[in-house]
């Protein structure tokens, strides 16, 4: 048995140490927020928060992230609630697969650097893959969200 | 509440598991004018039941018949609903319809939902704010004419109103009017203005559920391997290991279906969840019998083409003399192009939940196109159409993969052999391995010049393999609509002529957002490029004489396309961009127009260049697709075919060595990242023409303007994508 927190919960679940978290996530404990994009982690579909570092959850084994503090698309946390209401005003996604991963690599950057420059938001989000290409949009919503916290 | 019956009293409707009550605004087809059915012969059977809920409460349930994959449509065709009806937009709740003919064509492809669909969906709207404001004059005992709509009320002289909702009881038992008057354009609320996505919270909060994402009790996961090359077939295998992995509960043979969306077969490994099954798929022990396309080798057929198009093809145009021009010619210019195969990488791979029940099914996918999968599915089980529901989840991209409802149809057929409820995931490199590939082409273009500069001649003559191969196999030239985008080209010419070379498939050839217009729309603006500088004309100068006067070109198309459109967006573009002016030091301009799915669209690109590499900096596009419904799709669908076509510009690339696809994942069929996007400023044109195309339409201007700007910046002309090739990104 493993025990993972997820988002602040605990799930004792049954698979082998090396499934990879991502699978765990998704077809055990049953949060689908978290995508599968690629399965050898070029894409950032599959990111989540492990104790606070954005990692891709294909890559991980599931063994790895126990006892560690797991976030989803479907946690909580301040900077993905405020990326989130900026990507929904700036009417960021388009098939919004990928948007996810991309707000989880946001999360991570603003926890880290509370006021990125256009090339430290490159160098955060390069492991993203949109193929609507909404790349634009996800830059102009960090920036907003920045703006945001500015002004309280 | 009372149960729903149709207002009409002339069809029953069904309930779709509504919450019963409320008004049901139901249509026949007399909602559609006899012009209408002649114009577009796709919407003949449109027979839609209901587009439109009522609720005493007041909410409103608006029916999207078309499936969305980031192209907005679940917003914009409910708002056309919404405007008409005078309802309040934050009263909508969109609700996703099943796969039925009854809605009538809901193939979301070609860029033709809000084309399609504009009209009737302004009926729809039109229709119940007529009979609500008859309600509401019955309730008052007032002339109609003295009542009009606005917000969800219907308000009188007088001053009083009544809210939609108050309406209902009354409403739902009157007939459909049979006139119906439309607002005027000018009043519109949601048509032509922003709307922000209706699903864009779910999206950001992870609460979207895609195919992906369905889930059913006691469902099982499946993954299958399938022939490496196309149409190959098992010949025997070994599940032993398979079976051993934890997790794995079956493995069996999936036989291939020779149709055009049937399942090219394999070996399915069906397990508890999705990792094991991909485990249980890489640990079997397969031997194929490789089949007829095994000697396909990309390389070695690219020449083969490009050796055909260099000699006479078969004739699909031929207009004035074009060997004549040539021979008069002051200059001659030739060039060849060749473009290769692409895949459609949707961020979502393929996949679907299908639960077959004795002779009934019901299926949960990802579908561009939910009435072909209900067809495929029900040939498979040998069961009527209406034993068959298909339910369209979110797609996380479709690109057109998601037309080709080949994956459902595994997700029916393990089912049924399993008797469980599944879902088949296609793995990425599944994807990129077993995909309907782009068509890989051969393009071979010479013109004549005048001592002026003009262009006298123009002979155009390519080869690739034809989508038409993947519905008859053995064709093996171009088909029609693979032509007429070459020659129907909108350049003052006279002496015109198109040939195509022989190109048989070796692989299934699909249609990829914007389908035949990458090529054509490539070689077209390239070569017009190529043909400025020979003439030592400014390009812009040089297209818009090119084009030529204003005027409305003759085709077989029932939409004609307008010259004086093409040029207004390339003049636009180029404004945009302050074309002609200086730009910084090692800067440069390409441009690139292109007119396709009835829309017009002009981007001018800037780049620069360190390193021999390219940096695009900045991307002006200007689309005129008439009538607008949400500008904001429009804008964000060109900001993102932008990066579509920059992606098949830089990286796009699909190979084949001894039939099988060499590439896998995006690791080696890339994308476009964060750290390489230009900005991309977007004018949309207002029209009051008919709404066209707004999804592709972006996609073929991209590649060619870059190729435009590369040889501006460096006099180096390249000819043949992708860029990577030649190391320039």
């Amino acid at each position: 048995m493993i025990t993972l927190q997820i988002n602040g919960e605990k799930h004792k679940i049954d698979v082998a140490p090396e499934m990879p978290l991502l699978w765990a996530i998704r077809d055990i404990v049953g949060l689908t927020g978290t995508k599968y994009g690629c399965g050898i982690g070029v894409c950032g579909s599959c990111k989540v928060l492990l104790d606070n570092s954005p990692v891709q959850s294909c890559m991980i084994p599931v063994s790895a992230a126990e006892g560690k503090n797991v976030i989803t698309i479907e946690g909580v946390s301040k900077n993905l609630q405020l990326l989130q209401e900026s990507w929904t005003a700036l009417n960021v996604p388009q098939c919004g697969f990928c948007q996810p991963g991309q707000l989880i690599a946001a999360t991570a950057l603003l926890d880290k650097i509370s006021e990125p420059t256009d090339e430290e938001i490159n160098e955060a989000m390069i492991g993203n893959i949109c193929r609507c290409g909404t790349y634009q949009r996800i830059k102009n919503a960090i920036h907003r969200t920045v703006e945001l916290k500015k002004q309280g | 509440m009372n149960p729903i019956k149709n207002i009409s009293r002339r069809t029953f409707v069904k309930s779709v598991g509504l919450a019963s009550g409320g008004l049901i605004l139901a249509c026949n087809t007399s909602v559609f004018s006899d012009k209408e059915k002649d114009e577009n012969k796709d919407l003949t059977n449109f027979n839609p039941n209901l587009f439109v809920q009522l609720n005493s409460d007041g909410s409103l349930i608006l029916i999207a018949s078309r499936s969305e994959m980031g192209n907005g449509v679940r917003t914009s065709l409910t708002s056309v609903i919404a405007d008409e009806m005078d309802a309040d937009w934050t009263k909508v709740i969109v609700q996703q319809a099943v796969g039925d003919a009854k809605y009538g064509d809901q193939n979301t492809d070609g860029s033709r939902s809000v084309r399609y669909l504009y009209e009737p969906m302004r009926k729809m709207g039109a229709m119940a704010r007529a009979m609500l404001i008859s309600a509401a004059a019955q309730t008052w005992k007032v002339p109609v004419t003295e009542c009009t709509a606005e917000n969800h009320f219907v308000l009188h002289s007088s001053g009083k109103k009544i809210a939609y909702g108050d309406l209902v009881e009354i409403a739902k038992n009157l007939e459909v009017p049979t006139e119906i008057t439309y607002k005027n354009p000018k009043d519109f609320k949601y048509i032509g203005k922003k709307l922000r996505g209706v699903d864009t919270e779910e999206y950001s909060n992870g609460s979207a559920i895609f195919g992906l994402d369905k889930r059913l009790p006691n469902m099982k996961f499946a993954a299958m391997q399938r022939c490496p090359v196309t149409f190959g077939t098992v010949k025997s295998f070994d599940k032993t290991a398979a079976l051993k992995v934890a997790g794995v509960i079956d493995v069996i043979e999936i036989l291939r279906i020779a149709k055009p969306f049937g399942t090219l077969g394999g070996i399915a490994v069906i397990a508890s969840n999705t990792w094991a099954a991909f485990k249980g798929k890489d640990a079997l022990k397969i031997e194929w019998d490789l089949g007829d396309n095994a000697s396909y080798d990309s390389e070695k057929y690219m020449k083969q083409i490009t050796e055909n198009v260099h000699k006479q093809g078969k004739v699909g145009k031929d207009v004035g003399n074009v060997n004549k021009a040539f021979k008069n010619a002051h200059k001659i210019v030739e060039s060849t192009y060749q473009l290769p195969h692409l895949a459609h990488a949707p961020m979502e791979v393929p996949n679907a939940v299908a639960w077959v029940q004795g002779d009934s099914c019901e299926v949960w996918a990802p579908t561009q196109d939910p009435q072909s999968a209900r067809k495929e599915v029900a040939d498979y089980l040998e069961t009527p159409e209406d034993k068959v529901t298909i339910n369209v989840t979110f797609l996380g991209g479709g690109f057109g993969r998601k037309s080709k409802p080949d994956y459902v149809v595994e997700a029916v057929a393990i089912s049924k052999a399993i008797n469980a409820p599944v879902q088949i995931v296609w793995t990425r490199e599944d994807d990129i391995k077993h995909g309907y590939y782009h068509t890989v082409s051969s393009q071979y273009l010479k013109a004549s010049l005048d001592k002026q500069g003009n262009v006298t001649g123009w002979l155009n003559r390519f080869a690739l393999p034809s989508i038409a191969s993947t519905f008859s196999p053995g064709v093996d030239y171009p088909a029609g609509f693979e032509i007429s985008s070459a020659a129907n080209v909108p350049f003052d010419i006279k002496n015109m002529k198109v040939e195509v070379g022989q190109s048989p498939a070796y692989v299934r050839i699909g249609w990829l957002r914007s389908v035949i217009n990458i090529p054509h729309g490539f070689s077209q603006n390239v070569f017009a490029d190529e043909l400025a500088v020979a003439a030592g004309k400014d390009p812009l100068e040089f297209r818009l004489n090119l084009i030529g006067k204003d005027r409305i070109e003759e085709t077989e198309d029932p939409i004609k396309y307008n010259t004086a459109r093409l040029k207004n967006v390339l003049k636009l573009a180029t404004k945009n961009a302050n074309w002609g002016k200086p730009l910084p030091e090692g800067h440069a301009y390409g441009l690139s127009v292109h007119y396709s799915f009835y829309s017009y669209v002009a981007s001018v690109v800037e780049i620069s260049m360190a390193f021999n590499k390219v940096k695009v900096h900045n991307v002006y596009t200007v689309i005129d697709c008439g009538q607008t419904v949400n500008k904001d799709t429009i804008k964000a669908q060109m900001e993102g075919a932008a990066i579509f076509g920059m992606s098949l510009a830089f990286y796009g690339k699909i190979t084949a060595k001894n039939g099988a696809i060499e590439q896998s994942n995006y690791s080696d069929y890339k994308m476009i990242r964060m750290n390489e996007i230009p900005k991309v400023h977007v004018e949309i044109v207002e029209s009051t023409e008919i709404p066209t195309g707004v999804g592709e339409p972006g996609v073929p201007v991209i590649a060619p303007a870059i190729v435009n700007a590369i040889f501006k910046l460096t006099g180096k002309r390249y000819y043949n994508l992708p860029l990577s090739d030649y190391g320039l990104v």
